[in-house]
């Protein structure tokens, strides 16, 4: 019974794991571009997040009216004023800047809010939990799946039927013949940062509200995402759901092992995956 | 003449150091299409390239209706109207048929070419419509990317070697589009091998030796020794 | 006489000035010029990786740790004197650069680079998991130890000191012979052109694996050296990505990446920042991240790129095969 409540867990941490995925799967798929900061960027929302409840007193989640807009924007402006400066065939650039960004956010963090870990208060919602046979399921981990579940499929939806989801695959395709049919690619770029930022807004208050963050908290979470998008497979956001159960299972399962065994147990399982399914569980189909 | 919808005036580009086109220069009559031949590595897809801003051209150098539009980027020149049908195709591969059209109606200008009219030329596309664009035929794939440039509703197409890679047969088809797209009220610039087919469908023609014009003027005017002698240089 | 000798004549006498420092030097200085050589060494490496064969590694730490360790290991374990250690300890991060480089090396363009990282994390989890190694809190050279190095305290900082002196004098004219061979030439052929390199027979998997594991060992062997000389290691310590790898990358990017003298320039550049900065606490680090984006954005060649463009200079002519 320890190991089904183990695994169900697991299941539902899956669902914040594929949060910190889908934003920086998104954002390679369209331009080949790994943000080593979005960790980072994950913790910054979180604070934004923390500043706008203590000054508005909404709700945490209801706080994302104006969280996720700003984080978008900052995304944009991420990419037309630094990122885009960057951007060729060699994956360098982007790679060390986004890095040096990584290096910026944790220590302005730690200058304006110190090492104390900080929580959203997300009210009773926190503790509550409903009773499954002879597990319980908590409230936020469900809420927080099932937030998972919906903004996969509305980025499939924008990906896959929206005219801004045929710019983005058209420009991932071709930049060159994409610009020449009158797409703007520049912009294309930034509004699928902006994008990924979006979600990022929606992972960080998520996670602010399950646990403790203090400015160093970003680093892990880019390793989960980043684990969750190999062990999926490239390119395919449900995958990278299916990436995300198996981390958090594997976490859960290697924390009944011991406590220190937890975070280690999901590197190990994506090494194995490395080794065993290189392209991933569910690569795309091309 | 009347005054030429598109103009290209002692045009001088190439790639980083190396230069690929000498004073290039060439005027496209409204509603007429230009035959541009050479042998590979004459300039002509460079030339292109330089027309669409994909290589370095001064302001004076390409003239739209009279307009300098030698300092306009790449991705504006769909909406003042011109397109191009590049070599190789070059169809977007994560987009069905439909997506790649649909994708082009929405970046180009509005106007009487619609995806459905495109489907109507081209009824095979439109059978195909949900299929990947690079599934289909090399003569479907230069179906849909035709019909990609027209859906822009442009007023001049450059079209890059649209029979490169294909069946003889196949290239009868493709080109049977062309005589109604222009009589559609669109001019093109058409690079083509074959020189009997361009002097056939060409009102005027330029011929690329090394990156310069070395014969201008009238199909007509020219013999197919002559186009032939030229084309090589000699 | 030609730019290979000359630039040979003039390492051989900044050698000999930097043996004789201990002569004429306190152990603070010491220490200091220990410290610089160790991240020039560092630097030398992580831009053989990245500026040569195009492998972005933010994991080097996992070597380092490692080569730490593996010192620590074989004094208190198998009762080895830690000198001995040294090799062993290249030995063993080179053993690990085995086991990752096939795994990593499947991860495509920059996600290979957060893959060395999560490798990192792996090898740090599993010693910050054993208890006998002292689990998270670490563990310190047993005083015997320490004395078997040598008989009193100057005599040991100073062994140690030459002993880093050697590793990262080896390591730079390593880099500089590898870069001037015909595998050197295989590097720049694959990191301007992997298609190109590939097609003329550079075998771009087996080159990028040597280098790699070459870097592996080397680092793990700086590493080893670098705990000799605090004689106390712990997982946050051995494996720290900001002291072994974030300052590094700083220092390649702003002394030139892709360029040996990018690494010594920018070691320089680096201590005289940290000298001027140190007092800020984290305002320093800001901006040694803005530097870093700011020299990636306008002047990607970073310092030595500039001196090469306005002065035309070249300390070590390894770019002759490029240009």
């Amino acid at each position: 019974m320890v190991l089904v409540d183990a695994v169900v867990q697991g299941v539902l941490l899956g669902g914040l794991y594929a949060l910190f995925a889908a934003g920086l799967s998104l954002v390679f798929g369209v331009m080949r571009l790994v943000n080593i900061a979005h960790g980072d960027f994950i913790v910054l929302g979180a604070y934004i997040a923390l500043m706008v409840v203590s000054l508005t007193g909404l709700h945490p989640f209801l706080s994302l009216v104006l969280v996720v807009p700003l984080m978008g924007l900052i995304g944009y402006a991420l990419q037309r004023l630094v990122l885009e400066r960057t951007m060729g065939a060699d994956v360098l650039p982007p790679l060390l800047v986004t890095f040096g960004c990584a290096v910026i956010i944790q220590n302005a963090l730690l200058a304006l809010f110190s090492t104390d870990a900080q929580r959203l208060s997300a009210g009773p919602i926190e503790t509550a939990s409903l009773p499954v046979g002879s597990i319980s399921l908590g409230v936020l981990p469900l809420i927080t799946f099932g937030v998972a579940v919906a903004l996969i499929a509305g980025l499939e939806v924008v990906f896959f039927r929206s005219r801004a989801g045929r710019a983005f695959r058209a420009t991932s395709d071709d930049a060159e013949t994409a610009e020449a049919m009158g797409v703007d690619t520049r912009h294309v770029f930034a509004l699928a940062m902006a994008l990924s930022f979006a979600v990022i807004a929606v992972a960080a208050v998520l996670l602010a509200a399950r646990s403790n963050f203090d400015p160093f908290a970003g680093p892990a979470r880019l390793l989960y995402g980043f684990e969750a998008v190999i062990i999926g497979g490239l390119g395919n956001l449900w995958g990278t759901l299916a990436g995300g159960i198996v981390l958090g299972v594997a976490q859960t399962l290697g924390a009944q092992v011991s406590p220190s065994f937890q975070i280690l147990a999901g590197h190990l399982v994506f090494f194995l995956i490395l080794a065993l399914r290189p392209r991933g569980l569910f690569p795309r189909m091309d | 003449m009347a005054e030429p919808i598109l103009s290209v005036d002692g045009l001088s580009s190439g790639y980083g150091d190396f230069q690929a086109l000498f004073g290039v220069s060439l005027d496209l009559a409204p509603k007429s299409i230009l035959g541009l031949v050479g042998s590979n590595g004459a300039g002509k897809s460079t030339l292109f390239k330089a027309i669409l801003g994909l290589l370095p051209r001064a302001r004076e150098m390409v003239r739209f209706q009279g307009q300098p539009i030698g300092d306009v980027p790449t991705r504006r020149l769909a909406q003042i109207g011109i397109v191009m049908v590049p070599e190789g195709r070059r169809l977007f591969r994560s987009l069905s048929v439909e997506e790649n059209l649909v994708l082009a109606a929405e970046h180009g200008r509005k106007g009487a070419w619609t995806v459905q009219r495109v489907f109507e030329l081209f009824p095979i596309l439109g059978e195909k419509r949900r299929q990947g664009a690079t599934s289909l035929s090399g003569g479907q794939q230069q179906m849909v990317a035709i019909g990609r440039a027209l859906v822009a509703n442009p007023e001049v197409i450059l079209f890059d070697e649209i029979s490169l890679g294909l069946a003889p047969i196949v290239v009868n088809d493709v080109y049977a589009a062309l005589p109604e797209i222009n009589a559609s009220g669109i001019s093109a610039i058409v690079v083509e091998q074959d020189v009997d087919r361009v002097r056939r469908l060409a009102h005027q023609l330029v011929c690329l030796n090394e990156g310069r014009v070395v014969l201008s003027g009238p199909a007509g005017d020219f013999t197919k020794a002559q186009l032939t002698a030229a084309y090589f240089g000699e | 006489m030609s730019a290979a000798t000359r630039a040979t004549i003039g390492l051989i006498l900044i050698a000999a000035i930097l043996a004789s420092l201990p002569l004429w030097t306190g152990a603070a200085n010491l220490r200091l010029v220990g410290e610089i050589l160790s991240y020039m060494a560092l630097a030398v490496l992580w831009n053989l990786l990245a500026g040569y064969a195009g492998l972005v590694s933010v994991g080097q730490q996992a070597f380092l740790g490692l080569g730490g360790y593996t010192l620590f290991i074989c004094t208190i374990w198998l009762g080895m004197p830690p000198l001995a250690a040294v090799p062993l300890a290249a030995v063993a991060a080179c053993l690990a650069g085995v086991i990752f480089a096939p795994l990593l090396f499947r991860l495509e363009g920059a996600y290979f680079a957060v893959g060395t990282w999560v490798a990192a994390e792996t090898v740090a989890l599993i010693f910050a998991a054993i208890p006998s190694l002292g689990a998270g809190a670490g563990m310190s050279l047993p005083a015997a130890a320490v004395k078997g190095i040598a008989s009193s305290r100057s005599m040991r900082e100073w062994l140690i000191y030459w002993i880093m002196l050697g590793l990262a004098l080896a390591i730079l004219g390593g880099t500089f012979a590898l870069i001037r061979s015909k595998a050197g030439l295989a590097l720049m052929a694959l990191r301007d052109n992997p298609t190109a390199a590939g097609s003329v027979g550079v075998d771009i998997w087996w080159t990028r694996f040597w280098t790699y594991i070459g870097v592996a060992a080397a680092t793990g062997a700086v590493g080893s050296v670098i705990f000799l000389q605090k004689l106390r290691i712990s997982p946050d310590a051995g494996f720290s990505l900001n002291d072994w790898t974030a300052i590094v990358i700083f220092i390649v990017v702003i002394g030139g990446i892709g360029r040996i003298e990018g690494a010594i320039v920018g070691t320089l550049l680096y201590f005289l920042l940290r000298e001027m900065l140190i007092d800020y606490g984290t305002i320093y680090l800001i901006v040694l991240g803005l530097v870093g984006i700011l020299v990636m954005i306008f002047s990607r060649g970073g310092v030595w790129g500039l001196v090469e463009r306005h002065l035309g200079w070249s300390l070590l002519p390894t770019r002759r095969l490029r240009d």
